[in-house]
């Protein structure tokens, strides 16, 4: 039995005759997702806001309008109610109280008491305001430092070119799969802001691995024009950045449909960000490559060696 | 190419004992992976190099508290000064200079001098006082602080003394493994497996169960205070939800001096007094003959048991206490008159304590996760496995030998680190599952390229492992990158997946390079193909 190859070999696809249009495409997703998550905003969880979850288990299909007039009536501000999985699992999500740390205890006190004696509780979490602000200063320490190591590593590792479109084509993903966040009001977490420096991760790795065989092109194909090599290098690549991308995305999706409620979020960002890193690296990181005039400058003295090596 | 050797520079050459070397990491593998397989206890697990041990699961996983607790060392530091600036009052009045206190704060005790030719006096009585202290202040004003290594010195007693209690009260629950740590200068995290019930927890941890006995004052009621202002040396003190507020009292006139401390305790326990749960105590010699004292010379009076600035209650005293031993009274229901008994005995925290952060789950909740998880890492690993083999036959059999090798491999190292396995951490798993094979389907693709080119087959072999090394390195080298950050940023839960990307990229690297270079080596020795299917 012959193998099936996802991608035909004699593949040869004009990736830079469109390249325009990937930069239409790509700004404009870029900057819808910048001006939403400007105006609308992330839905932060608690995690970041500081406030209060409760999972809860009913006897039988929750009631799910009868528990928003029960805890609604606490005073206790906005409480998000949401089915959870199942019909019996319910959500209670309570915003960050007024005043200090004790204060969060008492509407914590105040929502078990509320929910009595006939519900189980499954799960419950309170974040106070201070620790909220740590973790919110962390992540973004956390995002920022990725992403300034791994420009370091690139730059160390090719031209400052190939450094400077992988760390953008990284930021369009990134920025992206926030403003999936925004759009789909999905919940934006510890748990999610992790998937997001995943999907840096990823992306990376993918554009990577084109860079280098342009990197090698260069070397092997001297009079070959810049945009037939990138293309070249792109279309002899596709089979494997295909390939990748797509044995992560099986195994994400086994994930996505059995793996539970609780990292649904987060799955849900690793798939969105693997498909845009996937696409990035074909249609935005190379390509940019141009635009950052790249050129071959292999000095006589390391030809030689070339040659050698 | 220098050619050397050219059979010993081949990829596909192994010698002897790298050969070995390959095997053994496997067999190791397999053999500290294999007790997550079986039931706990199998083997015995003292030696910490031996297999045997289990794979450590987080507390989303097992079900269990968390609690993240800020001692409050400004009120330590604010108690200290107090006393500090008690200190040099009695200095200072032996000196006969006049002066004023001011209120203490976490900064420094501070005291005005009345007459300005006092102050020159004052301030070397100020700094004779106690050592490891430093003095400043303008004009009248003396303003004395501990320097920054007694301050050190100080909060860290506060914290190891309130870590003791938090573990005494913990110890108390009867659970398992409970872990009780100090966390940067002022924090401690507290996490117990298996709790059922985290209120209770909640409610011993929250509260300092600090008891001490004062005299009610008997001159005036606390109404006739408020109007017309405090006796010297007392205080009000607003009555506790448990206290007899039948009686309709909200507030109590006291003395502020302590005549007992609750530090005299040494026991205490949840007992029935006419029907109704009450908390019985014992003192040690010194405080139950103090208690004794003061009970004789005060027939009458009431006697006020203060815990945490709220009056529990304030009994008439009738007769002199001599035993040592005494009841407390209150509204308690059964389980607040255990809660406070354990709190008595297990002593009171030196500061305040606040709870940050709390995150509980339930076993249910914990084990649902876990089946779900396998399901999904099962499921996940059939898909890939299925699709390596469509796509690449018989090597996509190779790579998901190494595949499964692979996550052996994570369980292995996960085991002997004893690394915590968390929710987030089999979604970690599940992703390096796909993502493990990506070195495979790198140099896969490569060789079909290289047989396009029209290279032989051992030849193809050969450049495709050779030429796709530098790429797998850096594009793991990235993925590691971004693990490593959350490893150092995330909390809990997150480090959990951090760690099993980290491993599991990289235990790819080897078993997608070497242990399939291995088997493809054996392969090509073995049947010597004449025609690659791939």
């Amino acid at each position: 039995m012959k193998p099936l190859h996802l991608i035909p070999d004699d593949v040869n696809i004009p990736f830079l005759k469109f390249r325009k249009i990937f930069y239409i495409v790509s700004m404009a997703l870029v900057l819808a997702s910048a001006a939403l998550f400007a105006t609308k905003g992330l839905n932060f969880g608690i995690d970041f806001r500081g406030g209060i979850l409760v999972e809860i288990k009913t006897e039988g299909p929750a009631d799910i309008s009868g528990l928003r007039d029960k805890l609604g009536s606490l005073g206790l501000g906005d409480v998000s109610i949401q089915e959870f999985g199942a019909a019996d699992d319910v959500l209670i999500q309570l915003q960050r109280q007024d005043g200090d740390e004790k204060a969060q205890m008492a509407a914590l006190a105040k929502v078990t008491e509320a929910l009595g004696e006939n519900v189980t509780i499954r799960r419950s979490e309170l974040v106070g305001p201070k620790v909220g602000d740590e973790l919110k200063e962390a992540g973004f320490y956390s995002v920022v430092i990725s992403l300034l190591l791994i420009m370091i590593y690139i730059w160390f590792r090719f031209e400052w070119q190939f450094a400077v479109a992988s760390v953008v084509a990284l930021l369009h993903d990134v920025v992206i799969t926030v403003g999936f966040f925004v759009i789909t009001g999905v919940q934006f977490d510890l748990a999610t802001l992790a998937a997001v420096l995943t999907v840096a991760g990823y992306s990376i790795n993918d554009t990577v691995v084109v860079f280098d065989r342009i990197r090698e092109y260069l070397r092997k194909f001297r009079k070959m024009e810049i945009p037939d090599l990138l293309d070249l290098s792109i279309n002899s690549t596709l089979s494997r950045t295909t390939m990748t991308s797509f044995t992560t995305l099986l195994a994400l999706i086994a994930l996505f449909a059995f793996g539970g409620e609780a990292i649904r979020g987060f799955t849900m960002a690793l798939i969105f960000g693997i498909v845009i890193g996937t696409y990035s690296s074909i249609c935005v990181a190379s390509p940019l490559l141009i635009v950052l005039r790249l050129k071959r400058k292999i000095p006589e003295a390391e030809e030689g060696q070339e040659a050698k090596a | 190419m220098t050619q050397t050797d050219p059979v010993k520079e081949h990829m596909l050459y192994f010698t002897k004992w790298k050969a070995a070397l390959v095997l053994l990491v496997c067999a190791l593998g397999v053999i500290y992976a294999a007790p997550n397989f079986l039931p706990s206890g199998t083997f015995p697990t003292e030696a910490s190099y031996l297999p045997g041990k289990q794979i450590n699961l987080g507390l989303d996983l097992r079900g269990g508290s968390h609690m993240l607790l800020e001692v409050d060392t400004d009120s330590v530091l604010r108690e200290r000064y107090d006393a500090l600036a008690d200190t040099i009052r009695t200095d200072l009045r032996q000196e006969q200079i006049r002066n004023r206190p001011r209120e203490a704060t976490a900064n420094g005790a501070e005291i005005t001098i009345l007459k300005p030719e006092d102050v020159e006096k004052a301030r070397e009585i100020a700094r004779a006082a106690e050592p490891n202290t430093e003095l400043s202040g303008e004009g009248n004003n003396i303003h004395v602080t501990y320097n920054a290594v007694a301050r050190k010195e100080l909060i860290d007693r506060a914290i190891a003394q309130s870590l003791e209690v938090v573990r005494r009260r913990v110890d108390e629950l009867g659970t398992t493994e409970p872990s009780i740590q100090r966390q940067g200068e002022n924090r401690i995290v507290v996490q117990v497996p298996g709790l059922d019930d985290p209120s209770r927890l909640r409610a011993i941890l929250g509260r300092t169960a600090k008891m001490n006995f004062h005299l009610v004052n008997n001159e005036k009621t606390a109404a006739e205070a408020r109007a017309t202002g405090l006796p010297p040396g007392t205080m009000i003190l607003p009555a506790a939800d448990a206290s007899d507020k039948a009686a309709g009292i909200r507030e109590y006139l006291i003395d502020r001096r302590i005549v007992v401390s609750g530090d005299n305790l040494v026991d205490s326990q949840p007992t029935f007094s006419d029907g109704r749960p009450v908390v019985s105590f014992r003192f040690d010699a010194a405080g139950g003959a103090r208690f004794g004292d003061v009970t004789s010379k005060n027939a009458g009076r009431g006697l006020a048991i203060v815990l945490d600035g709220e009056v529990i209650s304030a009994p008439r005293i009738n007769e002199p206490i001599l035993g040592g031993n005494g009841i407390i009274t209150g509204q308690f229901s059964v389980q607040e008159a255990n809660d406070l008994s354990l709190l008595l005995r297990a002593g009171a925290l030196p500061a305040p304590m606040q709870i940050l952060e709390e995150r509980s789950v339930g076993p249910g909740l914990g084990q649902d996760s876990v089946e779900a998880g396998e399901i999904a890492a099962v499921l996940g690993l059939v898909f890939v496995i299925a699709f390596m083999v469509i796509s690449y036959g018989r090597f996509g059999i190779y790579a998901d030998i190494a595949l499964m090798m692979n996550l052996i491999l994570v369980l292995a190292v996960m085991s002997v680190l004893q690394a915590t396995l968390t929710l987030p951490g089999i979604a970690g798993i599940v992703l390096t599952v796909g993502m493990a094979v990506d070195a495979n389907v790198l140099i896969f693709e490569r060789i079909r390229e290289e047989r396009r080119n029209g290279r032989t087959i051992i030849n193809s072999i050969d450049a495709g492992y050779r030429s796709a090394m530098s790429t797998i390195l850096d594009a793991n080298i990235t993925t590691l990158i971004a693990a490593l950050v959350l490893f150092s940023f995330g909390s809990g839960p997150i480090k959990g997946f951090a760690v099993t990307l980290a491993i599991g990229i990289i235990t790819s690297m080897f078993s997608a390079i070497w242990l399939t270079r291995l088997m493809i080596s054996v392969w090509v020795k073995r049947s010597r193909p004449t025609e690659l299917v791939l």
